[in-house]
């Protein structure tokens, strides 16, 4: 294993440690990171899957997902994290539950939902990528989940912004017939009025949904 | 501020020192791992460099104290049962550097076994003083404290007759959603560690090594609680000082 090569112990100064390696978030991970999806009382404040609350600057948006396995079940058990730009094109890299907005989100769907999982956000705006091109505005998105062994890293892209996903960067790194796996549809608008995007995340098989090694 | 503009992160050693996604000895990761190749990214943006900085973040006085965070009660009828104990650790880079105010919550079963959860069915009892989960920021030293009970190990529906050893779930940011981990802590002498099909989806028995906690005697309170070292390593931040042309 390359960790007795990379261990230099006897210089201080060169020391290099291998990364703490994954393992699965489990079945239960919802009592560490999603307490009212496990039954347990939530604590004062709880990272959820509200990122934009009502002086959030930019359009409100709700995006609800699914994430199916290889066989076409709902992987119920699964736990979303978000991390997204604001409206500006900024990250929000000072976490706080009083932000008007946070770039950091969780989403777990609840045991009744079938697998439904929300997010209530704002549009993201468009990031600079190190080419000096502008991103198409994109989520990121890391699944955890039993089975999941390490975490897997996507992205959730608008079917709106055609001109911008054609043109973007980043996506241009992806296979063409499989960029269409990250573009979430517009599908009509929510109750509170607010643009409904959704997107299913397949984790294996036809339309496997493209992850990210970075 | 973690935007992280000159920063780089050392690659993820998948190949040997994580776990596969696809590994047949834990049944549910076969339906639940891509067959596809991830697609590397080779010029990171501010997308996947930049990360929540927990500096600010409100945390309740208890939430990283299990043995009160959840009681019912008063004085010391209202303590969970179970061996006592305070987790403590470092959050570090793979240069050994301090990985300050980032947020690390853990999550585990009870003294029997049991987690509080709702899909949790098993025969242990539930412990009505015991919720099971603390978060806390680590401190301008990377250091991060816990207390609680020691979690039981448990049986599950991999194999005819498969038992978790006993595990404290981890879960830590570092300085970029790259770094981002979540992995398991188990105890040190803890004999169903080798019949683990989840330890086992590690092939290199030093990987299990750096997830095991050391008990810490010198460190142990007389009258009070064992003390366990877990420290966690996130991957290595270099600094970039010319453009990548």
């Amino acid at each position: 294993m390359s960790y007795d090569r990379q261990r230099q112990p006897l210089d201080p100064h060169s020391v290099f440690l291998p990364e703490s390696p994954s393992q699965t978030a489990g079945p239960y991970v919802h009592i560490g990171l999603a307490l009212d999806v496990a039954g347990l009382p939530e604590r004062d404040h709880e990272i959820g899957n509200v990122m934009a609350g009502p002086d959030a600057e930019g359009q409100p948006i709700e995006i609800a997902g699914r994430v199916l396995d290889g066989i076409g079940d709902v992987v119920a058990d699964v736990l979303i994290e978000a991390w997204q730009a604001d409206a500006q094109g900024r990250y929000v890299t000072d976490f706080a539950f009083d932000n008007a907005f946070n770039s950091l989100g969780r989403a777990a769907p609840a045991a009744t939902d079938a697998g439904h999982w929300t997010l209530h956000t704002v549009k993201p705006g468009r990031v600079m990528h190190p080419d000096g091109i502008e991103m198409a505005p994109h989520v990121n998105l890391v699944l955890f989940a039993r089975g999941i062994n390490v975490h897997l890293h996507t992205r959730l892209y608008f079917d709106d912004e055609q001109q911008a996903n054609q043109a973007c960067p980043f996506m241009q790194r992806v296979p063409p017939s499989r960029r269409h796996t990250l573009v979430a549809q517009r599908n009509g608008d929510n109750d509170a009025g607010q643009p409904r995007y959704d997107i299913v995340i397949r984790l294996q098989g036809d339309h496997e949904t493209v992850f990210f090694d970075f | 501020m973690a935007l992280n503009e000159h920063t780089a992160f050392v690659m993820r050693d998948r190949l040997h020192w994580h776990p596969p996604a696809h590994d047949t000895g834990y049944k549910t990761a076969v339906a639940r791992s891509p067959r596809q190749a991830l697609v590397a990214i080779q010029t990171p943006s501010a997308s996947e460099r930049s990360g929540p900085d927990f500096d600010r973040m409100a945390l309740d006085a208890h939430d990283n104290d299990l043995l009160m965070n959840y009681r019912q009660g008063g004085e010391r009828d209202g303590l969970p049962i179970g061996e006592r104990m305070q987790l403590f650790g470092r959050v570090i880079d793979q240069f050994g550097k301090p990985v300050p105010h980032t947020l690390v919550e853990m999550w585990q079963a009870n003294a029997g076994g049991r987690y509080r959860h709702k899909k949790d069915s098993y025969a242990a009892p539930l412990d009505p003083n015991f919720g099971g989960v603390g978060r806390t920021v680590s401190d301008a030293d990377g250091w991060y404290r816990f207390r609680t009970i020691r979690p039981g190990p448990y049986p599950w529906p991999n194999d005819p007759n498969s038992w978790r050893p006993a595990h404290i779930h981890m879960s830590v940011f570092g300085p970029s959603i790259s770094t981002r981990l979540i992995t398991q802590l188990y105890f040190e002498g803890d004999p169903l560690i080798p019949f683990c099909p989840i330890v086992n989806t590690l092939n290199d028995p030093e990987a299990v090594e750096t997830l095991t906690a050391r008990l810490d005697m010198a460190r142990s309170r007389s009258f009070d609680c064992l003390v366990y070292r877990f420290d966690i390593v996130t991957r290595g931040a270099l600094q970039t000082y010319f453009e990548n042309f």
